[in-house]
């Protein structure tokens, strides 16, 4: 029978282990995945204790906390650190989600802390979204009319077409729902995922463009749309609390009743 | 400084940041054929104009009459007449025609029920020059600036401007004192790039982290401002630093003052509505300043909220629950995700916060970059807009959703004067190699820092500094300490310790050439601080509590050499730009 491996350099091995000096008796145990692009190892996976007494309550906070004070060479991005700007994605007790927003104390035991997954890592938890990135340019999205508008009026929009843009424009582009699909990880090149098919249906979905048509053509396609097998993964990850299951099932009526 | 490989760029326009501002300009330059890049830190929408929540200001008139000219005066006001007068005209006169523009690009704005841009009240935005207040803020519920922009980098990609996503800015290039482009370090692979255009447009953001305590992103360190210092140019009005009024305690997170603008109210432990004391008419909706000093107030004197008596209580829990689902859904989920309260039934815990920077790089209203010999002059291939400018459109305080319509108003007007200058594809000149050197001897410098104070340390020591020497109200004696303990944060550089060595998405190294610039501006803020012994606007002085316009209606100008602070000064413009408009002489401030 055939053997199949793992490449040898994704196999996790164990790391440091950095040990509370402190002397608190609040501690966790945090488990990072580390790996440096400039050294030609495994990744590894760090263990640090962490004082929970000194900390503030988010994932977020117990990163800066082990950059800040125990291993400034700790690599992850971070911005606002409220949930508005997506740059700390990551994989969290095996579930992907911004970890600003996401409380430790919701997490009994050890936690463990990954990058997204099925992505090509940069350098420990920072991910290469370059892909993702160009899909979403790929669905155009930005305001298609046909005729120039007047410079003096704003294009009308009734209250009940603006609601329908509620629960789509608020996504942030974290890109915790995408790499959540089992089928974007097989098919992330030609697939577009749940991020940016929920994008491409906030266009669709918005009474002042003109080009509704066209966008529905461009994404129909047995890859781009149809490698969707609501799994659900990325409504049940989406940190934002939106529903790109629903979305990408609202495009595939569209064109089947189209 | 051989080991480093350069890459080198030429384009016409080079935009650093790609938030609001930089992006409405890259779109506008980008559409004029210039060829263009923009290079940011982070990805397009991750910069921090995706948390600007309340809305833009404009007088469109969509929630009963307005005038630009009674936005002109409310902005006059609010700035406590540090304003130029020719800026503010061209912010307020344009106002209208940039937010229609959004609205074209598709910016998802909330609607009337005429199927019109949605308009809230906001602070300090009054109707007929300060009789009551009026609804002109634009917003697309309490997300308005998230959804500018995803707009704004969405027609950027329209107009196929190129990215370079995730470089860090790292200095200026200069010859003769006029800017020919910037030395970047790609973070994604650690080459370094050299980028040569006619005309480098900084849109870098304020610099909200010199403190502890700010609603500003980790992101928010003032690169921009930083290089400004370095290439030996002066940095205006630094010592007005705005305090928002409601940061959600022990967090820091920003809680719109949309909320207010629907109704909302702050108490103290009394549960009295304070602010009716500190300004009769608008109340709550005053402006930033205003309120947050009165909050200081409240809690210094000990009617604070709370164990510790240091927060106050902003109340929405009488408004109707499907008001706040549709106009303030952000507001509801960040206190949920970081207070564990439910807005619908409980007060938000709040405390005046650090949230915006009035002062920045020195322009005029076409975004041109100036210095001063006495005389202002033009800063030739250089120039600034957004929070990383001072034009100044906000004087000594800000008008909240005068932030975001700041951004694409002077963002447009950079694409357009840079149109004007720029032609096309013109020769570049060459730069004295000794440039680049010196930028990267700094950069190799602090990259191989093997000393024993950590970058984290130093920027807490700053941080504390400024929190507990420059905040809210300022006196001789703590800003003289300030002036003279922040020396210690900025020296500790001397013997700075970097672990990471490597060039490839080093966080370490980026961390602390983000602290060498937030270390400057620091220390810029405190000496002008402590230079300015009136009180006007955020600046507030105990031991001057008057403002005084005889010896300081004037613009503070500082720069730092590398070891000391010089600051001089250049007047205020009362002129109007144009006939459309009189002057509005200064009389005192009441709300």
């Amino acid at each position: 029978m055939v053997q199949f491996n793992l490449p040898q350099n994704s196999k996790i091995l164990k790391g440091q282990y950095f040990k509370d000096k402190t002397g608190s008796q609040n501690l966790k145990m945090v488990h990072i995945y580390r790996w440096d692009p400039t050294k030609n190892e495994n990744p590894r996976e760090d263990t640090f204790e962490v004082d929970l007494d000194t900390c503030g309550n988010k994932v977020l906070d117990i990163l800066n906390k082990i950059k800040n004070e125990i291993d400034t060479s700790l690599t992850f991005r971070k911005s606002c650190a409220h949930g508005v700007c997506g740059s700390c994605a990551m994989n969290v007790d095996g579930i992907n989600t911004l970890s600003c927003m996401k409380s430790h104390k919701d997490i009994k035991g050890d936690i463990h802390i990954h990058p997204l997954p099925h992505l090509k890592v940069i350098k420990d938890l920072v991910a290469d979204l370059s892909t993702l990135y160009r899909q979403y340019e790929s669905i155009k999205p930005w305001l298609k009319t046909k005729k120039p508008k007047s410079e003096n009026n704003e294009i009308n929009q009734t209250k009940e077409n603006r609601d329908k843009l509620d629960g789509l424009y608020e996504c942030i582009i974290c890109a915790c729902c995408s790499t959540s699909c089992p089928s974007y990880w097989w098919n992330g090149e030609k697939y577009l995922g749940p991020a940016v098919l929920l994008q491409s249906y906030r266009w669709i979905s918005d009474s002042r463009d003109e080009e509704k048509k066209e966008r529905l053509k461009m994404v129909g396609d047995n890859l781009k749309l149809y490698r969707c097998h609501t799994i659900m993964n990325c409504t049940s990850s989406c940190p934002k609390g939106l529903n790109p299951a629903k979305a990408i099932g609202s495009i595939k009526k569209m064109l089947a009743t189209n | 400084m051989s080991s480093y490989k350069i890459i080198d760029h030429k384009y016409d326009v080079l935009v650093v940041g790609a938030g609001g501002a930089g992006l409405r300009a890259a779109v506008g330059l980008s559409e004029s054929g210039l060829k263009t890049a923009c290079i940011s830190k982070v990805f397009p929408t991750r910069s921090h104009t995706a948390a600007a929540q309340g809305g833009i200001s404009a007088a469109l008139g969509n929630a009963g009459e307005d005038d630009w000219r009674w936005h002109m005066y409310d902005t006059v006001k609010g700035s406590d007449w540090l304003g130029d007068q020719d800026c503010i005209e061209y912010l307020c006169k344009e106002a209208p025609r940039a937010v229609i523009e959004l609205e074209h690009y598709g910016v998802p704005f909330s609607r009337t029920k005429d199927g019109k841009i949605y308009q809230r009240a906001f602070g300090g935005m009054t109707k007929n020059y300060g009789n009551e207040p009026i609804q002109r803020t634009c917003a697309a519920a309490d997300r308005t600036g998230h959804a500018i922009l995803h707009t704004l980098y969405g027609q950027a990609l329209k107009h196929k401007t190129e990215f370079f996503i995730e470089y860090f800015a790292l200095d200026l290039l200069m010859k003769k004192g006029e800017c020919k482009g910037v030395l970047a370090w790609n973070l994604n692979d650690g080459t370094i790039h050299r980028f040569r255009s006619h005309i480098t447009i900084l849109a870098t953001g304020g610099y909200g982290k010199i403190y502890y305590s700010a609603t500003a992103a980790h992101t928010c360190t003032g690169d921009g401002n930083g290089m400004v210092l370095r290439a030996g140019l002066p940095l205006q009005d630094m010592e007005f630093v705005q305090f928002h009024p409601t940061g959600l305690y022990g967090i820091g997170c920003l809680i719109s003052e949309a909320v207010r603008g629907e109704g909302g109210f702050l108490v103290n432990s009394k549960d009295e509505r304070f602010m009716e004391k500190y300004a009769p008419t608008a109340k709550d909706l005053a402006s930033r300043d205003v309120v947050s000093r009165s909050m200081a107030i409240e809690i210094n004197e000990g009617r604070g909220i709370g164990e510790n008596k240091d927060h106050l209580y902003l109340h929405i829990d009488h408004i109707d629950p499907k008001i706040i689902e549709t106009r303030l859904p952000g507001i509801s989920e960040s206190v949920e995700t970081f207070v564990n309260r439910d807005v619908t039934k409980e007060a938000i815990p709040v405390v005046p916060t650090v949230h915006y920077n009035m002062g920045g790089i020195p322009t005029n209203y076409k975004a041109e970059v100036l210095t001063s010999n006495g005389d202002d002059k033009i800063v030739s291939g250089l120039m600034a807009v957004g929070e990383t400018a001072c034009v100044s459109v906000h004087g000594a305080n800000r008008l909240g959703s005068n932030s975001l319509i700041d951004l694409v108003v002077f963002g447009k007007a950079a694409a357009k004067r840079a149109t004007e200058l720029v032609k096309p594809n013109s020769t570049h000149e060459e730069i004295a190699k000794s440039e680049t050197e010196k930028s990267l001897e700094r950069f190799d410098k602090l990259r191989n820092g093997n000393g024993s104070n950590k970058t984290s340390e130093l920027r807490l020591l700053m941080q504390k500094i400024m929190q507990s020497k420059c905040a809210v109200f300022r006196t001789e004696k703590t800003l003289k300490e300030g002036v003279s303990e922040i020396k210690r944060s900025y020296e500790g550089m001397q013997s700075i310790l970097v672990k990471d060595k490597s060039l490839i998405y080093n966080t370490d190294l980026v961390e602390t050439l983000e602290f060498d610039n937030l270390i400057r501006q620091a220390i810029t803020t405190l000496e002008s601080a402590y230079q300015r012994k009136e009180s006007r606007g955020a600046h507030a002085r105990e031991d001057y509590p008057n403002r005084n316009d005889e010896n300081y209606m004037k613009h503070t100008l500082s720069w730092h050499d590398g070891k000391e602070v010089k600051i001089n000064y250049r007047p205020v413009n009362l002129s109007t730009l144009t006939n459309d408009v009189q002057t509005f002489p200064p009389k005192e401030r009441v709300y």
